[in-house]
């Protein structure tokens, strides 16, 4: 079984080879690359015409809620909702039920994953016992199965020793803890942004203070311990410039972006859209020119989509009972071509390199790029298609999306997973003439 | 009109201009000894509960039956929210059944868009959570505008817990869209973020919000909020920024004073000012049935 | 639509003439002028209810009590009324109508529903002995079993065609006509 791309822009933000040329893929193995190469018998052919090739891309932060959680997503689903956002990898949160806090829930899910075949799934174990924040989780054991990075996502660590202990750990352990930033005591009761718009929509405000405390905090202890921290879905100005100053310093210190805080403020929520509610909150028109400044700087690594599925019915309420997440995997390639490559933000290398190399780099997991030999996980992307969002056409059980009905530019047509066609549509020779 | 009121910040000056208007003559109809008309015979009401209220409710009430509407009340217990219907369907249940008009109020900001957007029935807003509480706004402006002669060139101070108050967001909405300057004073700890942007101008001390000022607006204190650190006690407060003969010394002579009710006699205000006939707090409740009787009629006329 | 004007119902001369008239009818009527009131309907049939009582208490020496109603509140057509206009009219009748002789004043009687609506309106304030109607125009065309007292001229009328009460205090002269809606 052979698939041949052809034509194709080859952007390869490991090699950094930007030329075009035809791609043979045999087995989950890329075999050549060159330009004009010969069609073989029985291969699949992918016209990659006017699309853009790169290695395939990885989020670093997804909730794919299993288990526990199915109702939201599952493994299945949400790695195909992967698969379909253009990606070959993702790392999972473990605020599941029960916690990813053991070996044994790390194993199931790699199993499951497996089994469902869309894409790579990293599992992150948490950094306390069930992310009560107290005592911590069996770090060590969970790195024998697999796990790539610990995190307590969805809940800050508010014990500032505990959080000392973990980054101490999980440095011996040679991995990095994920931080998710908040004050609870800041940000209780909120669910937007604090400012004007909490004001005149008469919701509790989360102000920027109570994630740039926490982003402060962990820079310090990360400084003090040498422990590779990397924050969460930073969203705030004062955010983007305390982790500016950390890299300069020398902290070993990385971050990431989610879509929806380069793409929307908190004058969207006029009209109380609750798919907008989403931790951290979206921010003011200068938190989103900050983060994306971030983002051009490198300040920002990496940009994850905090993927966060929810059913249909809990967020079909008053906009402070529902809860807080967007589904944002499908849409979060078309965001950054939109929002950050179409007005010249970021130039596709830069762009490209946050969604593949940088969080490989970070999990430390090698990719080895597009060259002959490699693993054949690639994606291939349409720069200029234009197409309406539409949640019911997603692979996510989460429909919740504020993007639904925009018309965003740039999505992928195909992703190939280990030599195999997860997404899209290849053409047969015969089929073909 | 639209279909709903759902807070004055959308609304245009015309349409409060025809609401207060149309007050005045449902306040002569208050004044006869047959207080009642045909005119909404065979619509009906609902006045949806979920946070517990007398005041409002019963205004609501008054003035759908006084303009021959059939009213019925849900009071929801907010306890038992969690396991029981939610607001989408019990507003699909309550439209199934033919009603007209469902007035709301809600614990949560934004709770009545949410059900207006999912029912075709017209949806007041009876005050929800912090945001909006536009009956209340709009029988303040009237009784102002009775006191007054006029709304625009006044100026209006609100008073107090002005962070979580629903009457102090839509005063500043509707008074500033009546031409009037409106001024906040309280608590710091209970002024909430850019509220200057809403057209407020922010008073420092309890001199600046009184000097011109020809109506104050006092907001009645949440007893409970006096425990989460937004302010030391009660009696600080009443020290602090209760409204008391001696402070209104530096106000204007005529200078008219409304409160929303329920009031907090010798907290926020002394029992002195209240009777001082300066407080216009019981003509405010009639007003309120007038305001409110006025709504029903533009809503349900302007709805066919 | 446009509006075109056919005839020239009342003048000036005549609408007095008419409204001298219904004055002398009412005092023959009720002989006289005892426990009788005057209540003109919002908008026309207030001045008119003005100038009959100006009338009468020319005649009998007497001044009477004049009211104003309002019947928008009263109205059967809320369904069809046009859309998102408040109402600033009020009624203003400053005595009581209990047991007294009440003659309604309006310019137009039509269908019949202003005045039945009037009618609700007016028993709202109490019950008088009596109540009566006087209008200036009557152009048929009845829904109602209605019919007027007084009639200062009785004018047959089509559906399509529309009667114009003008009076000085309101629009600042006096006329009534006839006119007819015909397309643009």
């Amino acid at each position: 079984m052979s698939i041949l791309i052809q034509n194709g822009r080859i952007i390869d933000p490991v090699t950094g080879l930007d030329e075009k040329s035809d791609i043979l893929i045999e087995g989950d193995t890329i075999r050549k690359v060159a330009p004009n190469l010969p069609v073989p018998e029985q291969a699949e052919i992918i016209d990659a015409q006017n699309c853009i090739v790169t290695a395939g891309l990885m989020d670093m932060h997804v909730h794919l809620r299993e288990p526990g959680y199915e109702a939201q997503e599952d493994i299945e689903s949400g790695s195909l909702a992967a698969a379909h956002g253009g990606f070959t990898a993702v790392a999972c949160m473990a605020n599941t039920n029960p916690v990813v806090d053991n070996a044994a829930v790390v194993r199931a899910i790699l199993l499951r994953a497996a089994e469902a075949g869309h894409c790579r799934v990293y599992p992150i174990g948490s950094i306390t016992k069930g992310l009560e924040g107290k005592e911590l989780a069996e770090i060590g054991d969970m790195v024998e199965a697999g796990i790539k990075a610990v995190s307590d996502d969805g809940k800050p660590v508010k014990d500032s020793s505990v959080m000392r202990n973990g980054l101490l750990y999980a440095k011996a352990l040679g991995i990095p803890v994920i931080s998710h930033c908040e004050d609870s005591d800041l940000s209780t009761g909120g669910s937007m942004n604090e400012g004007y718009y909490s004001t005149a929509l008469g919701l509790r405000g989360i102000p920027a203070a109570a994630e740039e405390i926490m982003v402060a905090r962990d820079c310090i202890l990360a400084e003090a311990t040498g422990a590779k921290l990397h924050i969460a879905h930073v969203s705030t100005a004062g955010s983007v410039r305390i982790i500016r100053e950390a890299k300069a310093r020398g902290v070993c210190v990385t971050c990431e972006a989610a879509p929806h805080h380069f793409s929307l403020t908190d004058e969207n929520l006029v009209g109380y859209d609750t798919n907008l509610k989403v931790n951290p909150p979206l921010r003011s028109k200068s938190d989103v020119e900050a983060v994306i400044e971030g983002l051009q700087d490198g300040t920002i690594d990496v940009i994850a989509s905090d993927h966060a599925p929810h059913t249909r019915e809990a967020k079909e309420v008053e906009f402070d009972y529902a809860p807080f997440g967007i589904s944002g995997i499908e849409t979060e390639l078309a965001l950054v071509v939109t929002n950050l490559i179409q007005p010249g933000y970021l130039d596709w290398m830069q762009a490209l390199k946050k969604l593949s190399v940088a969080p490989a780099e970070i999990l430390g997991i090698p990719l080895s790029g597009i060259r002959e030999g490699s693993r054949a996980d690639l994606t291939v992307l349409d720069p200029n298609l234009e197409r309406k969002v539409d949640v019911n056409l997603f692979k996510s059980k989460g429909k919740n999306s504020p993007f639904n009905g925009r018309v965003l530019k740039g999505w992928a047509t195909a992703t190939i997973y280990g030599g195999k066609l997860t997404a899209g549509k290849a053409w047969n020779k015969q089929h073909k003439s | 009109m639209g279909k709903d009121l759902l807070g004055l910040e959308h609304a245009t000056a015309e349409e409060i201009e025809g609401i207060l208007v149309t007050a005045e003559a449902m306040k002569e109809v208050l004044g006869r000894d047959i207080k009642k008309v045909p005119t909404l015979r065979g619509k009906s009401m609902v006045c949806l509960f979920y946070e517990p209220s007398t005041r409002t409710r019963t205004s609501f009430e008054l003035a759908g039956k006084y303009l021959s509407m059939d009213t019925v009340n849900i009071a929801v217990n907010t306890s038992s929210v969690a396991k029981g219907e939610c607001l989408i369907d019990t507003g699909k249940t309550i439209e199934a059944m033919g009603v007209d008009v469902v007035v709301i109020r809600h614990g949560s900001a934004g709770a009545p868009h949410f059900l207006a957007q999912n029912i075709s029935a017209a949806v007041i807003n009876a005050g929800d959570g912090q945001h909006e509480h536009p009956t209340q706004a709009l029988l303040d402006m009237f009784s102002i505008l009775e006191a007054k002669g006029r709304l625009d060139n006044l100026e209006v101070a609100v008073i107090g817990d002005i962070m979580y108050s629903r009457v102090a967001r839509s005063n500043i909405w509707g008074l500033c869209k009546m031409g009037a300057t409106v001024k906040v004073f309280g608590p710091p700890t209970l002024i909430p973020p850019d509220i200057e942007k809403m057209g407020a101008h922010v008073c420092t001390t309890f001199d600046e919000a009184l000097e011109g000022t020809d109506v104050i607006n006092v907001l009645r204190i949440q007893r409970e909020r006096q425990g989460s650190a937004l302010f030391p006690s009660l009696r600080e407060y009443a020290m602090l920024y209760g409204v008391n003969e001696k402070r209104l010394q530096k106000a204007k002579k005529d200078v008219l004073i409304l409160h929303p009710g329920p009031v907090n006699r010798g907290i926020e205000i002394s029992p002195e000012v209240m009777e001082s006939g300066r407080a216009v707090i019981t003509e405010q409740v009639t007003n309120g049935v007038a305001v409110r009787m006025a709504l029903l009629y533009l809503l349900i006329q302007g709805g066919n | 639509m446009a509006v075109k004007e056919k005839a020239v119902i009342m003048s000036s001369e005549k609408l007095s003439r008419s409204l001298r008239r219904i004055a002398h009818e009412i005092i023959e009527r009720n002989s006289g002028t005892d426990n009788l009131v005057l209540i003109g309907i919002r908008s026309r049939g207030v001045p008119l209810a003005t100038r009959l009582a100006n009338h009468i208490s020319q005649i009998e020496g007497q001044a009477l009590p004049v009211g104003i109603l309002d019947i928008t509140l009263h109205r059967d057509d809320i369904d069809t009324f046009q859309e998102g206009k408040g109402t600033e009219s009020k009624s203003h009748i400053p005595f009581s109508v209990e047991g007294r002789r009440v003659v309604l004043v309006d310019d137009v009687l039509y269908t019949g529903r202003t005045v039945r609506a009037a009618l609700d309106a007016l028993l709202d304030y109490g019950r008088p002995s009596e109540v009566q109607l006087a209008v200036l125009i009557d152009r048929g065309h009845r829904e109602i079993p209605i019919r007027a007292d007084y009639v200062g001229k009785n004018v047959p009328t089509s559906r399509a065609e529309v009667i114009s009460v003008k009076v000085t205090e309101i629009d600042g002269q006096d006329r009534v006509t006839i006119e007819e809606r015909v397309p643009d």
